[in-house]
């Protein structure tokens, strides 16, 4: 399958296989009115398989969406058709509303206007607790 | 403007600091009576306490302010659907502090982080307790002279007790302090307890279901209460409630100079023989709650003696 290059946009390359869908929901890449092509089950010669964003257009990203799924996804900003930056986005000390506190007695289960906020408890072991209650996240799936 | 949601906020100089002053209130009570006169303490409290509220209101009482509040959600606009924060918001409009009990964790840092006054967590849910362990920790400087190089016991439910979780999370950051964990293996302490308190801070810690053992090993021995409210199953409250009852033939074995604590009410899990006990120091440890209260509203509220 052939995706043609693009020529001014952000490419998200190294992205775990099967979480580029996740992904695209997560960067509300939906609401965009350019070009968005995901690539799925890529052949990679660093892992297996990968996923692939491409964006026909420089957005804000996310970076802390982007570090949770991965540290091992790099993003490649695209300007006339040369790559003139390339990020490797870093594991976050916060993350909200990118999943749910699963305690069934925390105060998100009965106020569901507030943000679900997870801070990042331990850096070694990529452990996120919610930051009202203080429960274990389930862990990412890291790439 | 500071809130109090969780022990670790406060640093150990702080805790001292506050004990120092809990125990000049104890020593001069009429030195104390007026500094809070004009201030209004609002209880918030969503679900039933005896103890904790009534401490709370006498603590401002005895400091010459007043108290205002609800003692059960019905009694409040949480019945109508009033979230934490539009309750904390109005609240503020009328009180200058505010003290809450919630059932929900992480209640207290909600409702912190939408008021304009000082909130001190009354207990939120399973979670943390923070003026129970300022309590406890008064107590244990009280009953022993000192906070360091301790062995603490911890004895009953530890996998919901929240005052136990606040307990060797304010301990394990005084030197040389070791802890006893005695639970059934279905109420051990919450892994991030263990992890991110024990492990991550080297503390020396045992994990036993044997209170007949390891009663003559410690110098605090901290009592709880296996509560009915946070299992979701009957059969196994009725399974693991009686699993650890002190009794005087158990008291024989422990130190002369250990003191045994509860954060109360207690069901039957220390025998009433105990009470007459010079050790026994829970009800010294009640009144210890108001003092220590009193300390941490003047800090709160900046009150300078």
């Amino acid at each position: 399958m052939i995706i043609g290059s693009i020529v001014d946009g952000i490419v998200i390359d190294h992205i775990p296989a099967g979480r580029g869908m996740e992904l695209y929901r997560l960067l509300n890449l939906d609401a965009l009115d350019c070009e968005v092509a995901v690539i799925t089950n890529a052949e990679s010669g660093k892992v297996d398989k990968k996923d692939i964003l491409k964006v026909g257009q420089v957005i804000d990203l996310d970076l802390s969406v982007l570090g949770y799924i991965s540290t091992k996804i790099t993003v490649n900003y695209i300007e006339n058709g040369h790559r003139v930056k390339k990020i490797h986005p870093e594991l976050p000390e916060t993350i909200t509303n990118m999943i749910k506190c699963k305690n069934p007695r925390c105060i998100t289960t009965i106020e569901q206007e507030l943000p679900q906020v997870f801070k990042l408890a331990d850096r070694e072991h990529r452990t996120y607790r919610c930051l009202y209650c203080e429960t274990k996240a389930g862990k990412s799936k890291q790439g | 403007m500071r809130s109090l949601t969780d022990i670790v906020e406060l640093s150990t100089q702080e805790i001292d600091e506050m004990i120092a002053v809990a125990q000049d209130i104890i020593a001069n009570p009429e030195k104390y009576n007026e500094c809070c006169r004009h201030k209004q303490l609002a209880t918030l409290f969503y679900e039933p306490s005896t103890r904790t509220r009534l401490s709370f209101e006498s603590a401002m009482l005895s400091l010459g302010g007043s108290v205002l509040g609800f003692s059960e959600a019905n009694s409040s606009s949480a019945a109508k659907g009033e979230s934490v924060a539009d309750t904390i918001r109005t609240v503020g409009c009328f009180a200058d502090i505010i003290a809450m009990r919630h059932p929900k964790e992480g209640s207290a840092l909600v409702a912190a982080m939408n008021s304009t006054i000082p909130v001190i967590n009354g207990g939120d849910g399973s979670h943390n307790h923070p003026t129970q362990t300022l309590t406890d920790l008064l107590t244990i400087k009280r009953e022993m002279g000192h906070l360091d190089n301790l062995t603490i016991g911890c004895c009953g439910d530890l996998k919901f007790g929240r005052t136990v979780h606040s307990l060797i999370s304010a301990m394990s950051r005084y030197e040389g302090v070791k802890f006893v964990l005695i639970s059934p293996e279905e109420l051990r302490v919450p892994e991030y307890v263990r992890e991110e308190v024990l492990d991550r801070k080297g503390i020396e810690y045992l994990e036993t279901d044997s209170l007949d053992q390891h009663i003559g090993d410690v110098d605090v021995l901290y009592m709880t209460r296996v509560q009915r409210e946070r299992f979701f199953n009957e059969a196994d409250y009725i399974r693991l409630k009686d699993s650890y009852i002190l009794t005087p033939e158990k008291m024989e074995h422990a130190k002369k100079d250990m003191c045994v604590l509860h954060p109360l009410p207690r069901v039957n899990e220390i025998s009433t023989a105990i009470d007459s006990d010079p050790r026994a120091a829970y009800f010294r440890q009640v009144r210890n709650g108001k003092f220590i209260r009193m300390a941490l509203i003047l800090k709160l509220l900046e009150v300078n003696v």
